[in-house]
């Protein structure tokens, strides 16, 4: 279990359109979550948020890493790639659109719903990038 | 409804999961984008798509999903079977379209998911 005063850290590189490890690393979160004994409906949240991120990072970026902060009260979901980055940032939150390639909408994204769905399933959602730039996107869950 | 009867409702061959068709599932949504199954769906409803595709697996894992049906006659790879067994789902395969698979359960008193406005 966790303790109060400790943090438990996981960190995933996830790879530039490596389509068929997508998942994993939202697979493992997920696994350790449930392992300490999160409550289901949030460790689904969260299972949620992270996958979606990881597949931004992998039809998206040019790669990047999945860090997961496990506090006794919160759990922080990082999703930071190496770019390159969102042009405009207010378009992307829009459901509906999506800047996806036809690889990853045969894969059954791009459907303009992944940072929508993040915002929806976090408790605090915010995200950074600019056009050139990499794209840091921070979930906070209470638990 | 048990899915032994959507089985056989469906006409469906089982690929993976035979030893679960004692599970209830409550609602059955169709849709072939895994986005909109990660925003509108949970655990005891039934998936019905044409993708067949690793992803489908990790969506249904990440919403604790375990009951999928492919549709169109499509046949899954066999990494795809081998994960949803090592994750306990049951995977089935029909010969209807979408439309149709959904049509015949929506028929025998299946229902939709409730999707929550806005």
């Amino acid at each position: 279990m966790v303790e109060s005063e400790k943090t438990i850290k996981l960190e995933y590189e996830v790879g530039k359109e490596e389509f068929s490890k997508a998942g994993l690393a939202s697979s493992n979160i997920k696994k350790v979550l449930n392992q300490i004994g999160i409550e289901a409906s949030v460790v689904r949240r969260i299972a949620i948020a992270a996958y979606e991120s990881e597949i931004n990072i992998v039809i998206h970026s040019e790669g990047g890493k999945i860090t997961t902060e496990i506090s006794h009260d919160k759990i922080i979901v990082i999703a930071h790639d190496n770019g390159n980055g969102i042009e405009n940032l207010e378009k992307a939150m829009k459901k509906g659109f999506s800047t996806a390639s036809n690889e990853a909408r045969e894969m059954g994204f791009g459907a303009g719903m992944g940072l929508p769905n993040m915002k929806r399933t976090s408790d605090q959602f915010s995200i950074e990038s600019s056009k050139g730039a990499e794209t840091k996107v921070e979930m906070i869950f209470n638990i | 409804m048990l899915l032994r009867e959507v089985k056989e409702i469906l006409d469906a061959e089982i690929l993976a999961g035979e030893e679960y068709m004692d599970r209830e599932v409550e609602a059955a949504f169709s849709c072939d984008l895994m986005s909109d199954v990660l925003a509108f769906v949970d655990e005891k409803v039934l998936l019905l798509t044409g993708l067949t595709n690793l992803q489908v697996i990790r969506t249904a894992e990440m919403l604790d999903l375990s009951n999928i049906v492919f549709v169109r006659g499509k046949n899954p790879d066999d990494d795809v079977c081998k994960l949803a067994k090592e994750k306990k789902m049951v995977l089935m395969r029909v010969r209807h379209t979408l439309f149709e698979a959904s049509g015949l359960l929506y028929k025998s008193r299946l229902g939709a998911i409730k999707i929550e406005g806005e």
